[in-house]
């Protein structure tokens, strides 16, 4: 049984246009201890999965149908005091995108912790909580001296480590984080990842990591899944995906990374741009950008084809009807 | 390596302080006027028809090169030629017919086209502020949006920016850049805004372009693997200086410089087999404002050597085949 499984999920954004189908059908399985990546490019989905999981939805953001079993239990149909008090951040946390704008700027740091696990953990004191955060601090490598200061006195790779402390602060068994890296510099970029990778195996930790960069993914995950308009287009292990692409949106998004390690070559770019989702195309979401289009793709969406043991496709090149 | 011509641009041990601007208390208190070091003695040669990479983290003074070198901003000190004419100080006026042949592009094409312009006036603005054109106005809009690829260019003239997609967006900016027909083009993170799968496209078409016009490019990014893939020499910038220099091969297969060796290996590969990414620094970028004695990279470097590191600044030198490094490892 996964920890978390999620269910032909859909969520729609209601918008003075109409309904934004952000994510319409997506199904994944993470399972204990295990990090899976979440790429696609952006307005694919993939925050807003995150978002659904956690039941954080912004305003018009509502969760139409599919189940989230996590636990065995159903995250959609729960209600929001339980989600409140059992859920959220006790079993499952987030790192937000941009760590530099997700912490309080005007209210010391060792307070943001603080308030996080008094306000999860009932029986916990303010004095205690403040010792739990000088512990993560340690754990993620910032000198706990600093817990009093203020994020515009931390770099931005101390701000992510902080980030990383505070979701880590309830003993969480699901960690979500939304592009950890996207805004740092390489080589701060390489430890934070190195640091959620130990954390991860210290904790049995698992992880859904979001990103657009399928490089992040084969270097810190087990398997990974692709989004393409709301869709998951493949699903697999990372060997299994990266060795051998059976989508040719994940073909094209593989082919349009550079490689460090290869030398000059011509990237290859995929035609077109990503759907408007308030419209989206017919039949397969990709068939407008792909270079092998046919009629049923027009007409009919691909169901998930298993091509392996744990690898499933939602192409029509991969299976019949 | 393809064979390089004539230099286009030049500088010379380049340098640009910013003042720091203070409190009204702290200025009274403060005896000193504190500088930021954007860029601190750099000279760097760009040659017709190469992509020259500028790589570093942020705040390592990569942006501000480009801008001195087109002059959008006067330098503290040092020398910029372009095409052998002495550009350092001269004034705008004199500027700016010279700047018909160098142009730029800017890292977000969401912000660096006026929302209120049609993608035709976005195009003719060039040419209106040069004076050149006149009948030729259309011919040369069109030929730009052919050359980027936005075709038919019928389709787009009419457009404002926010009904085109990002990529496109950045095709109308490249195609401003190229209407006046430029030969050095300062390309400023151009595509890190932009989703992967249309990376190629505007990657792709800068490349063409270099084969086709001769031209020469700047092309500035944080990115090191996008920089092997597209442009023929690499320098690696730290702290306002450059650390290594030399053809792309050499500078990410060979690479010499522990920061850039560092660098190298906190690239993740798109190859789980693979699984390479090292964490061999510890910390971060310190500050320009006050940057490191000696070597600016001895505070983090895992090959430090011993005090000659902290006192004395180590000399770019020439290893061979056009491979500076600037390190003390090597300059014994």
């Amino acid at each position: 049984m996964p920890l978390l499984e999620v269910k032909d999920l859909k969520t729609y954004y209601t918008t003075l246009r109409g309904a934004v189908k952000a994510v319409d059908g997506s199904s994944f399985n993470v399972e204990k201890a295990e990090a899976m990546g979440l790429a696609g490019e952006s307005g694919c989905g993939k925050s807003t999965i995150a978002l659904s999981i956690l039941r954080i939805l912004p305003s018009g953001g509502k969760i139409v149908g599919g189940n989230i079993l996590y636990k065995h239990k159903d995250l959609v149909s729960m209600d929001e005091d339980e989600v409140r008090q059992d859920i959220r951040w006790k079993e499952i946390a987030i790192i937000f995108q941009g760590a530099m704008n997700a912490l309080n700027p005007v209210i010391k740091v060792s307070d943001q912790i603080v308030e996080a696990i008094t306000l999860h953990d009932k029986e916990a004191g303010t004095r205690e909580a403040k010792e739990r955060g000088a512990k993560l601090f340690e754990l993620v490598g910032v000198d706990p001296s600093q817990l009093d200061n203020y994020p515009h006195e931390f770099s931005g790779g101390m701000r992510q480590r902080a980030m990383i402390a505070m979701a880590l602060a309830c003993n969480p068994s699901l960690l979500i984080a939304d592009e950890p890296s996207t805004a740092l510099d390489v080589i701060v970029a390489a430890q934070v990842l190195k640091l959620m990778k130990d954390l991860k195996e210290k904790f049995q930790l698992a992880m859904i990591l979001i990103t657009h960069d399928l490089s992040i993914i084969a270097e810190t995950c087990e398997s990974i899944s692709v989004m393409y308009a709301g869709h998951i287009a493949e699903y697999g292990t990372v060997f299994d995906v990266f060795k051998e692409p059976l989508h040719p949106y994940t073909q094209g998004l593989i082919g349009a990374f550079p490689d460090i390690k290869a030398g000059r070559t011509r990237m290859t770019a995929i035609e077109g741009s990503p759907p408007d989702l308030l419209q989206p195309p017919s039949g397969c979401r990709f068939h407008p950008r792909c270079p092998y289009a046919m009629d049923i793709c027009r007409k009919k969406k691909p169901a998930d084809f298993n091509v392996g043991k744990t690898h499933t496709v939602a192409c029509w090149l991969a299976g019949k009807e | 390596m393809k064979a390089l011509s004539e230099t286009i641009v030049k500088c010379e041990n380049l340098k640009k302080w910013f003042p720091v601007r203070l409190g009204f208390f702290q200025t009274i208190i403060s005896r000193r006027q504190l500088f930021l070091r954007a860029v601190d003695g750099i000279s760097v040669d760009v040659k017709k028809g190469e992509i020259y990479g500028l790589a570093g983290e942020s705040g390592s003074g990569k942006t501000t090169i480009g801008r001195l070198l087109l002059r959008l901003l006067t330098p503290t000190d040092g020398k910029i030629f372009f095409k052998d004419k002495d550009i350092t100080f001269l004034k705008d006026k004199k500027m700016r017919p010279l700047r018909r042949q160098m142009q730029i592009i800017f890292q977000d094409p969401y912000e660096s086209l006026n929302p209120r312009m049609l993608v035709r006036s976005i195009l003719e603005e060039p040419l209106l502020i040069q004076g050149i054109g006149g009948k030729q106005t259309e011919e040369l809009v069109h030929k730009a949006m052919e050359d980027v690829q936005l075709v038919p260019p019928e389709e787009f003239l009419l457009r404002f920016p926010h009904e085109l997609s990002g990529g496109q967006r950045q095709r109308v900016a490249v195609a401003r850049a190229l209407v006046l027909n430029p030969e050095f083009v300062v390309a400023d993170e151009p595509v890190s805004m932009l989703d992967v799968s249309i990376r190629a496209e505007v990657l792709n078409l800068m490349i063409d372009l270099v084969e086709k016009y001769n031209m020469a490019f700047l092309y500035i990014t944080h990115d090191l693997a996008l920089a092997r893939h597209i442009c023929d020499r690499i320098a690696v910038m730290y702290l306002g200086k450059v650390l290594e220099q030399g053809s792309s091969d050499d500078v990410i297969e060979g690479a010499l410089h522990p920061y850039t060796q560092a660098l190298v290996a906190a690239v993740p590969v798109p190859d789980p087999s693979s699984r390479r990414i090292e964490v061999r620094v510890k910390g971060e970028i310190p500050s320009p404002v006050n940057p490191p004695s000696g070597c600016r990279f001895h505070t983090r470097c895992p090959a430090y050597i011993g005090d000659i590191c902290r006192e004395k600044e180590p000399p770019l030198v020439d290893l061979g085949n056009d491979h500076l490094v600037a390190c003390h490892l090597y300059s014994k």
